[in-house]
């Protein structure tokens, strides 16, 4: 990682502690799900912090973004409050959808999040057109739109792509390329390069470590200032591992990958654990600092976690409300 | 006689075929190692390989168009749409091209293709996991559409589905997967547009499709309990109807509830309930009624989705207000 700038000390904290935020966040859903305290079915983020983290750290309130079934890591790192996004899993009245959505349909409006999405590849055209709405109503705002290396396999990308270079839209299209797609390793589904689809369209692309928090932002503030002055659409691939199974019932997982896989990326490149050092090594925190942050984030998880165990479910009168809007 | 679950009861389906049959082959998502979420199909890239049971990207557009490509020229090729709600991603493939060709090369050219598929809600999957969506593709035709309502059907079905020789769609109810019914050791096939009665009554006729015929036939045990006895019949293909038994009951019992669990309006009870009141007009006793899932995306929370769907306290209901005649001039 590169040398600390010595004026954004704040920003490298924030960064940190929203990773953990997420981690956090996983660790706890997973046991509200594994003590059958969450219905459905969700799909966990822990080990892409850097990704949802070192993105989201570049945009504002008014930048956009477009989330996948993976999304809790992107629903934080944009901002999200722990208490609602809890009550959102459980099905309460509380949720940032009123437990219409759950976890694979949250969408937080007040800080930009468009929201989660079921279908794969289901928001490409979404964060596009939230891209042409920017442009056509004279807007500088920019859209993110995050999926999965799979989802590349989804022809809308490639339609919407077309359209976002010819238009020179603000949008970013961030490739989550966790190596796997389901059950199924990236390569078996993706023929050629990843980022060179992309630059058949003529749209500049990157390829970065996705574990590598300050690499991530600095990037992404780049291409976000880029985009703003009209120089968009960009396409980054991100390199990146999920340490859980695909979704929370996939617990045997050795006939796709091998335990020494999942113990080297979460040994040897975990995210929090590499940005930890960095920020003790430059001295912008001691360790003591750090524990007191973790602890902190821990209380205030278990305290949402509670808080949504007891929240009321909505009114069944509720089943009908908002098919229309009025 | 033995008992298997439904999601063996497929799989038995497929492989029996596929080892009668070298043109028949299956593609989709996470079909060969993984055997697919469910694990319906696990097993079978073991015994046929992986040039039969082909993994593909998600590309459901894609692969569903290489099936109907694939049909049109001598294969036989079994698709796997993982969740039901996917068949709006596919829709030009198997309703623009697979349900029209036979018709528009004047009976030249056969597409003989299945593509299996689930439905059903109440397993808090939400709104673009949990849908109903036979009436989308009953609505086309070219398409015959079949519903199993447990593992007896679901071998016999799929066995007729993979050897017709059009498009045809079989939705399983992904709650099902697991349920045990006697399934036959030796082969069988149910033949398409056989209506299957379930229990034989004189008072009211339900007729129910897929999970929802145990819905139907709990209402009924309800309703023995008081003294009405309810004729519980299972269409098992949506097309081709078996019209001539429905009618049948109609005529015998005067009185129809029809239940599907897709959405209320614009459904399958709706077309079942307008051909009856069409066909049997004289003989009907109360106006038939339709029960389908309320008309509301599916909600994700329990306290929601629970409410959606009919169920058999709801079914009996309605046929106690049918058989009292208490809806015959209902506002
Ligand atoms: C259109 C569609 N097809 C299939 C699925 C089932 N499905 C859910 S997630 C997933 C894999 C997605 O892989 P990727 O895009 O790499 O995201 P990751 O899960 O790795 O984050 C699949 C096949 C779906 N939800 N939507
Ligand atoms: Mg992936």
């Amino acid at each position: 990682m590169s040398p600390a700038k010595k004026t954004n000390s704040a920003d490298y904290l924030r960064m940190y502690r929203q990773m953990v935020r997420i981690r956090t966040f996983e660790d706890n859903a997973n046991q509200l799900y594994l003590s059958a305290k969450m219905p459905g079915l969700t799909h966990m983020y822990s080990g892409e912090e850097a990704v949802a983290v070192g993105i989201c750290e570049a945009l504002t309130d008014d930048d956009r973004i477009t989330s996948t079934h993976r999304g809790h890591g992107h629903c934080v790192a944009k901002g999200a409050d722990f208490k609602q996004m809890f009550c959102e899993l459980l099905g309460k009245a509380e949720g940032y959808c009123r437990g219409k959505g759950g976890s694979m349909h949250i969408a937080d409006q007040s800080h930009g999040n468009l929201g989660a999405n079921a279908i794969v590849g289901g928001s490409m055209g979404i964060a596009t057109g939230s891209a042409l709405r920017a442009k056509l109503m004279g807007q500088d705002d920019v859209t993110v739109c995050f999926f999965g290396d799979g989802a590349t396999a989804q022809g809308l990308l490639y339609e919407v792509m077309n359209m976002a270079a010819l238009w020179k839209l603000p949008v970013i299209y961030a490739c989550e390329n966790n190596g796997y797609s389901e059950y199924t390793k990236t390569e078996e589904i993706a023929a050629g390069s990843i980022t060179a689809r992309a630059e058949a369209f003529g749209i500049e692309a990157h390829r970065i470590d996705g574990q590598d928090v300050l690499a991530v932002n600095e990037l992404t503030q780049k291409l976000v200032a880029r985009c703003r002055k009209g120089e968009g659409p960009f396409f980054i691939e991100l390199e990146t591992y999920r340490y859980h199974g695909h979704h929370v019932g996939d617990i045997n997982r050795a006939y796709y990958r091998s335990k020494d896989e999942e113990k080297d990326w979460k040994e040897n490149r975990d995210p929090i654990i590499r940005f930890r050092s960095w920020l003790v090594e430059q001295g912008i925190a001691s360790e003591e600092e750090i524990e007191a942050m973790n602890a902190e984030v821990e209380k205030d998880a278990a305290e949402a976690v509670a808080y949504a165990e007891a929240a009321p479910y909505p009114d069944v009168s509720e089943v009908d409300m908002h098919v229309y809007a009025a | 006689m033995r008992e298997i679950t439904l999601s063996q009861a497929v799989n038995e389906a497929i492989a029996e075929e596929m080892r009668r049959d070298p043109t028949v082959f299956l593609l989709g998502e996470d079909v060969a190692e993984a055997g697919t979420p469910f694990k319906v199909l696990s097993g079978l890239v073991e015994e046929f390989g992986t040039q039969r049971v082909i993994d593909t990207p998600i590309s459901e557009p894609g692969f569903m168009g290489l099936a109907v490509g694939a049909a049109m020229t001598g294969a036989r090729p079994i698709v796997d749409l993982m969740f039901g709600d996917f068949i709006f991603l596919v829709m030009d493939q198997l309703c623009n091209q697979a349900a029209k060709i036979h018709y528009m090369s004047g009976g030249k050219l056969n597409v003989p293709l299945v593509l299996r598929t689930n439905m059903g809600a109440t397993r808090r999957s939400a709104a673009q996991h949990s849908q109903s969506l036979q009436a989308l593709v009953a609505h086309i035709p070219g398409l015959k559409v079949a519903m199993p309502s447990s593992a007896y059907e679901a071998k016999g079905l799929m066995k007729t589905a993979i050897r017709d020789n059009n498009p045809v769609v079989i939705f399983e109810d992904k709650l099902m997967y697991q349920d045990k019914a006697p399934v036959p050791e030796e082969e069988y096939l149910i033949p398409f547009g056989v209506a299957n009665i379930k229990r034989e009554g004189t008072d009211i006729t339900l007729i129910a499709t897929s999970s929802m015929v145990q819905v139907a036939e709990k209402a009924a045990e309800l309703l023995a309990a008081e003294g009405i006895s309810a004729e519980v019949i299972d269409p098992r293909t949506i097309v081709p109807l078996d019209e001539a038994t429905l009618l049948e009951s109609v005529r015998k019992t005067s009185r129809a509830i029809v239940i599907d669990e897709g959405h209320q309006s614009y459904g399958i009870t709706a077309e079942i309930a307008s051909r009856l009141n069409e066909k049997a007009f004289y003989h009907l006793d109360a106006p038939v009624l339709r029960m389908g899932a309320m008309d509301v995306p599916v909600p994700f929370s329990p306290a929601l989705e629970d409410v959606t769907v009919p169920t058999p306290e709801g079914v009996a209901a309605n046929a106690r207000k049918l058989c009292a005649g208490e809806l015959i001039h209902a506002a």
